[in-house]
């Protein structure tokens, strides 16, 4: 709590600082970041969650790898075929590790084998292999990867597993080289366009420039990260000159930071999608007193819910218009959705009341709004001016706003008749945030995981389970968009809107963004 | 006194057990450190082989017990998140703040005890008033404020120091130090003023205190009946006698430094252990944060303990008292 605090009045104080502007803008050939989350190992098959991805990406690549929008691009593998389940891979030619060894099919089998062998893995990257049977190198220049059925995300997937060097990375462990050994850099080659050379935790990492790198050559001599878990921090910091390029400065100073003419800030929607979770299961839904009956289960209900949410003015004066109002689970043009749902429903308080009267509550009714608090951006002022708005139409709203664990144990055990939560699309389509958030939870296929309000519909659920076997991209994404027009004609979920990922840099600097709001450092270029 | 010595560390094995059960028994309560670490995709399966890798599926006084098992060999688990020994990241990591705190403390003691007797001389002087309500500010304005301010102007203003992190270390042994370089000192020196402003304010005061109740003595007024010079009876006769209550102040206050600086080390994104405990009670990184205060309770009776045996130093009276 204090510190919550701490971070409010610091912000304010950064606010001041801005004021003063910028002071310095030296051209350095390194390129220093100021991030928010620091990575918690160096083994680029430790921890599968953005920090750690993010900068393997940077010394790393995948068979494939993505681009800003997250679709697959050739990366070590120089093209593939496909054959019912089975895949083959032809290896770009020529390609070194930054030890200067060729990479060989071999390197992608070890890889591939050592993922379910890295020990105490809080996330492992078994998760992105869970399409393929076996690996098999063909050849030195061939790898062929059986998959155990028709697997249409398995490139996406793929991109997501970073290539490790067999010859680096072979050890006494079974795995290999321990994560342990990785972290201190022992074993820890890639092919990436930089390289590492040191890590002290807390403080900075420190990459530089691979020379055999395969690709384009770099900007950079050297790429430093530093830490820097508080926003506030890290605007001063920016506006000091210690760093070049900070994640996620704070909504409050958007403004102020683009009027800057010392910096330049970048804006790029996201597949994260912020919604409201209902509770469509239980026959007394625990926060709902007073009622004996789940009035979630109506669906006129919901779709008064979904009226009351003024998404523009949530975008606009709760999250400084770094967010975009969403009408589906995924921004537009992403593979799965389709323009004709990105008209944003307009709020329309009188409707919602005419419904919910309709539905037989012409009171309304009391009800909870969970919300985590520091997990999204402004998750609980979000989850504060949803309340206010569903309170106007008679759904007297109270927001339960709790710290993130706090948040997802509730929310893990139902505890929460709506809820306010996040989902990234790591795959950038829409089978990603439909099997997570909405299919019908089903442990044994592994889908519905996230699916916390218990919305089911068979229809949906077959449409979804066909798209996943479905090779041939059109018709797999008529499938998808069929699916997802289900689910938000139903009113199962509620999108409220998409988050910007911003970065501000010095303004001699451009980065392109990128969907997945990962900071890849080594796309960031001196400005034209 | 070994008597007193052996009493303190029994006492504080108790205090550690006892303070261990309760952080297990709250991060348990907190929540599951498995949906802050795992993927939000995987899978219940993958959720459940997680868990059983770090142990979580046992009942939790089954993992209470083998971490105390393992805590009396000295292996205090491994982190939850990085997968290293806890105890070492916080060992790693404890340079940066000690460095920090030292340097703060030494600032607040050499600037705050000469200030403090000059108002303690004087009460009514101008320049003591001056004293006295520039410590009440140093002790009402908050931390992050004042540390704000400071990288306001002195970094992003004037640009003559880092905003933020630790500069150039000196590595000596495993310990890297910033004390040892001109860059070093850059970066460490707003820190450790942010933290310095509060604690000189309070010693400034306990030594005016005792400076106003020596001053009245007869041993300062025979002093000064001798003929000794003012220099000789304020530096030896009356320094000696109120340095009791600042050393037992300023041992407590380092103390509070070193642990709980986290405030201050996240302003300044200072690498240092304060840091690391804020991220692991958000991961609900158990290991590291029960290694984290088992320590902390460790060094905070340690330098009671010192305070205590300085005492005896300083004071011959506690000395005679002990051997009756």
């Amino acid at each position: 709590m204090a510190f919550q605090f701490t971070r409010a009045l610091a912000c304010g104080a950064a606010a001041v600082a801005l004021a003063f502007g910028a002071a310095g803008a030296a051209q350095a050939r390194d390129l220093i970041v100021g991030l928010k989350t620091e990575p918690s190992s160096m083994d680029p098959q430790y921890h599968a969650l953005t920090p750690n991805i993010q900068i393997s990406n940077t010394m790393f690549d995948g068979l494939v790898n993505t681009d800003a929008k997250l679709n697959p691009q050739p990366a070590l593998a120089e093209s593939w075929t496909v054959d019912g389940n089975v895949w083959t891979f032809k290896l770009r030619p020529g390609v070194k590790f930054s030890d200067g060894s060729p990479v060989t099919a071999e390197d992608i089998v070890f890889t591939y084998a050592r993922a379910p062998k890295v020990p105490n893995s809080p996330s492992p990257f078994t998760l992105y292999l869970s399409a393929v049977e076996k690996t098999e190198a063909v050849d030195p220049q061939t790898v062929r990867i059986t998959t155990k059925g028709p697997a249409p995300l398995l490139l996406v997937n793929l991109a997501q597993m970073p290539i490790m060097s067999k010859k680096a990375a072979s050890g006494a462990a079974p795995e290999g080289k321990t994560t342990t050994e990785l972290n201190s850099g022992d074993g820890l080659v890639g092919t990436g366009p930089y390289k590492f050379v040191s890590w002290k935790r807390g403080a900075e990492l420190v990459l530089a420039r691979n020379d055999h790198y395969w690709g384009k050559k770099p900007a950079w001599d050297r790429i430093v990260y530093r830490p820097m878990t508080n926003a506030a921090s890290r605007v001063a910091a920016l506006l000091a000159g210690d760093v070049d390029m900070i994640e996620d400065p704070p909504t409050d100073d958007l403004a102020r930071l683009k009027q800057n003419k010392k910096l330049f800030v970048e804006e790029t929607p996201s597949a994260r999608v912020v919604y409201i979770g209902l509770d469509q299961y239980a026959d007394k839904s625990p926060g709902i007193p007073g009622l004996d009956k789940n009035p979630l289960k109506d669906k006129r209900v919901r779709e008064a819910l979904s009226l009351a949410i003024d998404r523009e003015a949530i975008v606009q004066r709760v999250m400084g218009g770094a967010a975009q109002a969403a009408a589906n689970l995924l921004p537009y043009p992403m593979f799965g959705t389709s323009k004709e749902r990105t008209a944003i429903p307009k709020a329309n308080v009188e409707k919602a009341k005419a419904l919910l009267k309709e539905a037989g509550y012409p009171d309304g009714f009391a009800i909870t709004l969970g919300s985590p608090s520091g997990r999204y951006i402004n998750d609980a002022k979000v989850a504060q001016a949803i309340a206010s708005m569903w309170t106007r139409i008679g759904v007297k709203t109270s927001v339960d706003a709790l710290a993130p664990p706090v948040f997802f144990k509730g929310r893990d055990s139902y505890q929460f008749s709506a809820y306010l939560a996040g989902w990234a699309a790591s795959t950038g389509e829409m089978s990603n945030p439909l099997n997570s958030l909405v299919v019908t939870p089903d442990p044994k296929r592994g889908v519905g995981t996230t699916n916390r309000g218990r919305y089911s519909n068979p229809e949906m659920d077959k449409l979804v389970a066909q798209a996943g076997t479905t090779m041939d991209d059109k018709a797999r994404s008529e499938l998808l968009q069929k699916a997802s027009g289900l689910v938000i004609d139903d009113y199962g979920i509620l999108p409220v809107h998409f988050e910007l990922s911003v970065w501000a840099m010095k303004s001699d600097l451009r980065y392109e963004g990128r969907a997945d709001q990962t900071t890849q450092a080594q796309n960031a270029v001196p400005a034209p | 006194m070994l008597a007193t010595i052996i009493r303190r560390l029994l006492q504080t094995v108790v205090v550690m057990v006892v303070m261990s059960a309760l952080v297990f028994a709250g991060i348990y309560l907190v929540g599951d450190p498995i949906s802050m670490l795992a993927s939000p995709e995987a899978t219940e399966a993958q959720r459940e082989a997680i868990r059983q890798s770090l142990g979580l599926d046992l009942p939790l006084w089954q993992q209470y017990l083998i971490f105390m098992g393992q805590a009396v060999q000295g292996d205090f688990g491994n982190s939850f998140l990085t997968g290293e020994p806890a105890m070492r990241l916080i060992l790693q990591r404890m340079p940066a703040t000690l460095e920090l705190a030292s340097v703060a403390m030494l600032l607040s003691v050499l600037v705050g005890v000469p200030l403090g007797i000059l108002a303690g001389l004087k009460p009514k002087a101008p320049r003591s008033r001056a004293i006295m309500t520039g410590s009440v500010l140093g002790f009402s304005l908050p931390n992050f404020w004042v540390g704000m301010m400071l990288i306001m102007v002195f970094a992003v203003m004037l640009g003559w120091l880092p905003a933020s992190g630790r500069g150039d270390t000196v590595q000596l042994g495993p310990i890297g130090l910033s004390v040892l370089t001109l860059d070093g000192w850059a970066s460490l020196l707003l820190p450790a003023l942010t933290i310095a402003l509060a604690k000189c304010s309070l010693i400034i005061r306990v030594t005016r205190a005792a400076t106003r109740e020596s001053l009245p003595m007869d041993y300062i007024k025979f002093a000064r009946a001798k003929g000794l010079s003012e220099k000789r009876v304020l530096g030896v006769h009356l320094l000696k006698n109120i340095l009791i209550p600042v050393v037992t102040v300023a041992g407590l206050e380092y103390g509070q430094v070193i642990a709980f600086a986290v405030v201050t080390e996240t302003v300044f994104s200072w690498p240092g252990m304060g840091k690391l405990l804020i991220d692991s009670i958000i991961n609900l990184d158990r290991p590291v944060v029960v290694a984290y205060l088992m320590l902390v309770v460790f060094l905070l009776v340690m330098l009671n303990l010192v305070v205590d045996i300085l005492y005896t130093v300083l004071d011959p009276r506690v000395r005679l008292e002990a051997r009756q």
